[in-house]
């Protein structure tokens, strides 16, 4: 009883991140400006993260959080990168 | 893998709650990110899912992982403090790089720039009398 409540809510919530990472992705394709883009693919970094913990506990390995916590910290630094383009024109001075 | 049938009722209830609020608010967050009109409403959206949407499926990984390990698995914290903790810090530059291209753009719908005082003239020194 309690594995077929857990089974289906990590199914729902994998259903849902795979939605909102959906949603993104066409914020990202579709942005009228360059920082709509750049903040839908600081959404869809987070989304895919989230997604790849929850796949993890489905899987019961640990391995999936590391590249979850490599995706958040290359999430992170492009964001970052990115939104100091839009404003300079270069990354590094 | 972790077998499910030896969950206990007060491990597998509050992680499966905090699992679906976790993902809707995602799903919420990204929703709003479709919806809003403007790219500074747009930009409050997505913190849903970094506020409590990461911390909602953090907490249930958490749990799962501390039962089926026999011991408290914490791992999830790191991810859960960098995202709450970079996320702010991506947002406001984001948003300042926005507002630094709309003002260079000359839009009206955006606040002009701070007039700032001019800086202090230096005061000419006098020549000492011979």
């Amino acid at each position: 009883m309690t594995a077929t409540i857990l089974w289906f809510a990590m199914g729902y919530a994998q259903i849902a991140l795979a939605l909102a990472a959906c949603l993104a992705c066409v914020r990202t394709l579709r942005g009228p400006r360059a920082q709509d883009r750049v903040l839908g693919l600081d959404t869809l970094y987070v989304t895919a993260m989230l997604l790849f913990v929850v796949t993890g506990l489905r899987a019961g390995t640990p391995f999936f959080f590391e590249a979850a916590m490599v995706i958040g910290v290359l999430g992170f630094v492009s964001s970052v990168a990115l939104a100091k383009f839009l404003i300079r024109g270069e990354v590094i001075e | 893998m972790i077998d499910l049938e030896t969950l206990p009722v007060w491990i597998a209830l509050p992680a499966a709650l905090f699992l679906v609020i976790g993902s809707t608010l995602t799903l919420l967050g990204t929703l709003g990110l479709m919806q809003l009109k403007s790219f500074y409403d747009r930009l409050h959206a997505p913190t849903l899912g970094t506020s409590w949407g990461t911390a909602g499926i953090m907490l249930a990984s958490m749990l799962v992982f501390s039962w089926a390990g026999g011991r408290a698995v914490l791992h999830e914290l790191v991810i859960a403090i960098f995202v709450m903790v970079t996320t702010p810090v991506t947002l406001m530059l984001l948003g300042r790089a926005s507002l630094h291209r709309d003002r260079g753009e000359g839009r009206a719908d955006v606040p002009p720039a701070p007039v700032l005082p001019p800086p202090p003239q230096p005061v000419p020194q006098e020549e000492p009398a011979e």
